[in-house]
């Protein structure tokens, strides 16, 4: 006859092996949804484009020499590809300021949310999510109509004669900035009003009892013990900006292109496969290096305040 | 006693705070004038919501009057925003500064005012000394007790040398043991640094046994100002008496008064000599007040007399209740010796006699 322990150890194996086969659907599906297509696309960078698009199934590196390479068509020599590098300068330079902006706008709107009374804060962080019901395309179409040479704007101060040509704003940064701020200050708001909604404000009160002016209070005890929501919210509103594809090709126009735009310029009109895929992973590869950013300072953060 | 206007610390007239608009105005003070003198250390003593705690959030500059102003030594603070006056604050649950180190929280008052690193450095080790937390400066306030973090609290507050500063009800989160502690230690702050203290408290052992002058508070208004004498034993009013300690109430008929001094004629007709509060207008009925200890149960005719209803022991003394003959129930407080017990059982016919010193008559 079994021992109590013989049984009760058996009695553990068994629900750890029913654990795992309970999910082992669900973590199939999701290991196979999440590795199949990267893996395709990582294949993909290593072959040769087809004459229609496509691949030729021919080992080659040029997809991914051709990201900051391009072979003159000359005399076969490699040069630096400035457009790729540009273009990969200009999405991290843009999706920057996007975070600086979102997070100048919603810091004030996250504060302004988490010193309410708690009731009229959820109606608050409702309307901030309103934007999500709508399609963005939608939405972006919206701003075009707000700025463009015969929008609004153009005609309201045309017809109050202060300008008598229409400012151009469609196709400049201006334009993108307005619209990939306008997209992305929910994904800034919401980390942000999390950590100031946790903030005990007796310590905002005790910054001015010790002769801390408002800025002050701001610099000194504010944004150090929001910091962990300042760098979430700048991740959210990075990452998705670096790989914006609907605001820039809608509001920035064929000159001012960003990352997503040229990598489905090379599934499209480009007919590389190859390059697009090696981009992709470049900048999946961006990506990943500040998420580890991220998760360092966070950590350190963490640390900190053991 | 008249008031210097000079020598006040803080000096508040005719302050009204109301919070809320139209019918649910709430008047948290009501037009309140007091005035704390320097070196002093001044008790705002009241239950909660009695309006002590908006009092000194006021005088911090937290909140703004409604109507009135506030003197510092002199100068009207009242419209000067928190971090422009002379004054600190120890937190209720000390708000210490998370982020930052017990010596960069003691130091960030200094800094704010601009004073140079190096006197900063050396006042955070001096208020670390006088704190006694020296080996802690490094460490964060989330890593030490709250024993500790009450300490770096005042020392926080003290460091910037303010003109006054305020205590709002520091010692609530703390055990008693370690709250018996704190309150000597928060006298000997006071008494070093000559700094003028306010103290927000509901804990009336506590008011009695630190303060120099306390003011018991009740619904935004200020009943009585006083030395813990005369608040114990002088007080004005039935909320303050009845707040403070434990004492009999008494109806009695008033008649002849003189040198602050009445006859009262009680119901079980013995005539006594009581005390009177200040303000009291002549009336014929009034509450006569005597603490238990003053008064002493004989088994003979005393002023008054009544049947024991319970006793209860306490340790250092015996509570004895007595139902009186006019029915209204009084308590006599006597000191435990170790011999022989109270000397009287429940049931017995008593007489109580109350000393010539030993009654107040109330205002109200």
């Amino acid at each position: 006859m079994a021992s109590a322990e013989e049984v009760a150890e058996e009695a553990e194996r068994r629900d750890i092996r029913d654990r795992w086969l309970l999910s082992a659907p669900a973590l199939i599906i999701i290991f196979l949804a999440a590795t199949g297509p990267l893996l395709i696309v990582v294949i993909y960078s290593f072959l040769t484009p087809g004459p229609y698009g496509d691949v030729v199934w021919k080992f080659s590196t040029d997809g991914w020499l051709s990201v900051v390479m391009q072979r003159d068509i000359f005399d076969d020599t490699l040069v630096f590809a400035d457009a790729h590098l540009s273009i990969f300068w200009r999405s991290a330079k843009l999706s920057f300021m996007t975070t600086i902006f979102t997070l100048l706008f919603g810091f004030p709107t996250a504060y302004f949310i988490a010193t309410r009374p708690t009731r009229q804060r959820n109606v608050w962080l409702f309307l901030i999510t309103i934007p999500f019901w709508t399609n963005l395309l939608i939405r972006t179409f919206a701003i075009q109509e707000v700025i463009r040479n015969e929008g609004i704007v153009n005609t309201v101060l045309i017809k109050l004669g202060i300008i008598s040509q229409p400012i151009q704003m469609m196709f400049t940064d201006f334009a993108l900035m307005v619209g990939m701020t306008y997209v992305y200050l929910p994904l800034m708001v919401l980390p942000l009003y999390a950590s100031l909604e946790k903030i005990d404000f007796r310590l905002v009160e005790a910054g001015y009892d010790l002769y801390a002016n408002r800025f002050q209070v701001l610099r000194r005890v504010i944004v150090p013990l929001v910091k962990p929501g300042i760098i979430a919210g700048s991740i959210l509103v990075f990452i998705p900006a670096l790989g914006a594809y609907v605001t820039p090709r809608v509001l920035g126009g064929t000159k001012n292109m960003m990352l997503g735009n040229l990598i489905e310029l090379q599934f499209g009109q480009g007919r590389n496969w190859p390059l697009g895929s090696a981009l992709s992973l470049s900048l999946m590869a961006i990506v990943m290096v500040a998420l580890l950013f991220y998760v360092r300072s966070a950590g350190r953060q963490g640390g900190a305040h053991g | 006693m008249p008031e210097q206007p000079g020598k006040s610390a803080i000096e508040v007239r005719g302050v009204r705070k109301v919070f809320g608009t139209g019918e649910s105005q709430v008047a948290a003070l009501d037009t309140i004038s007091v005035s704390i003198r320097e070196n002093e250390f001044f008790t705002l003593l009241g239950p909660s919501g009695c309006g002590k705690t908006t009092l000194l959030r006021l005088i911090a500059g937290f909140d703004f009057p409604s109507a009135g102003e506030i003197l510092l030594h002199g100068q009207d603070i009242a419209p000067l925003p928190p971090f422009k006056r002379p004054v600190n604050t120890v937190f209720q649950n000390y708000a210490l500064f998370p982020h930052m180190t017990v010596a960069e929280n003691i130091g960030f008052g200094l800094e704010m005012l601009g004073k140079p690193k190096a006197d900063v450095k050396a006042r955070v080790a001096e208020m670390l000394k006088l704190v006694k937390m020296e080996a802690l400066s490094g460490r964060r306030t989330s890593q030490i007790s709250g024993g500790q973090q009450q300490r770096v609290a005042l020392a926080r507050a003290l460091a910037p040398q303010p003109k006054v500063l305020l205590l709002d009800e520091p010692l609530s989160a703390l055990d008693f043991k370690l709250r018996k502690d704190m309150q000597i230690e928060l006298k000997r702050l006071q008494h070093e640094t000559g700094i003028t203290f306010i103290f927000v408290t509901h804990d009336q052992e506590e008011a009695l046994t630190m303060s120099d002058r306390i003011a018991v508070m009740s619904s935004g208004k200020i009943l009585q100002v006083g030395t813990p004498w005369d608040i114990y034993d002088k007080p004005a009013e039935r909320f303050v008496a009845d707040f403070i300690g434990e004492t009999n109430f008494l109806t009695a008929a008033i008649s002849g008064m003189a040198n602050g001094k009445a006859r009262a004629t009680l119901k079980s007709g013995a005539t006594i000599d009581a005390t009177v509060a200040e303000g009291f207008q002549p009336k014929d009925n009034a509450t006569v007040v005597v603490r238990p200890e003053h008064a002493k149960l004989t088994s003979s005719k005393g002023d008054l007399s009544g049947t024991v209803e319970n006793i209860v022991y306490f340790g250092t003394d015996t509570h004895i209740h007595v139902r009186l003959d006019s029915s209204e129930a009084f308590t006599v407080r006597q000191q435990n010796t170790r011999s022989a017990g109270c000397g009287f059982e429940r049931g017995d016919k008593v007489g109580i006699s109350i000393g010539n010193d030993a009654a107040q008559v109330l205002r109200d």
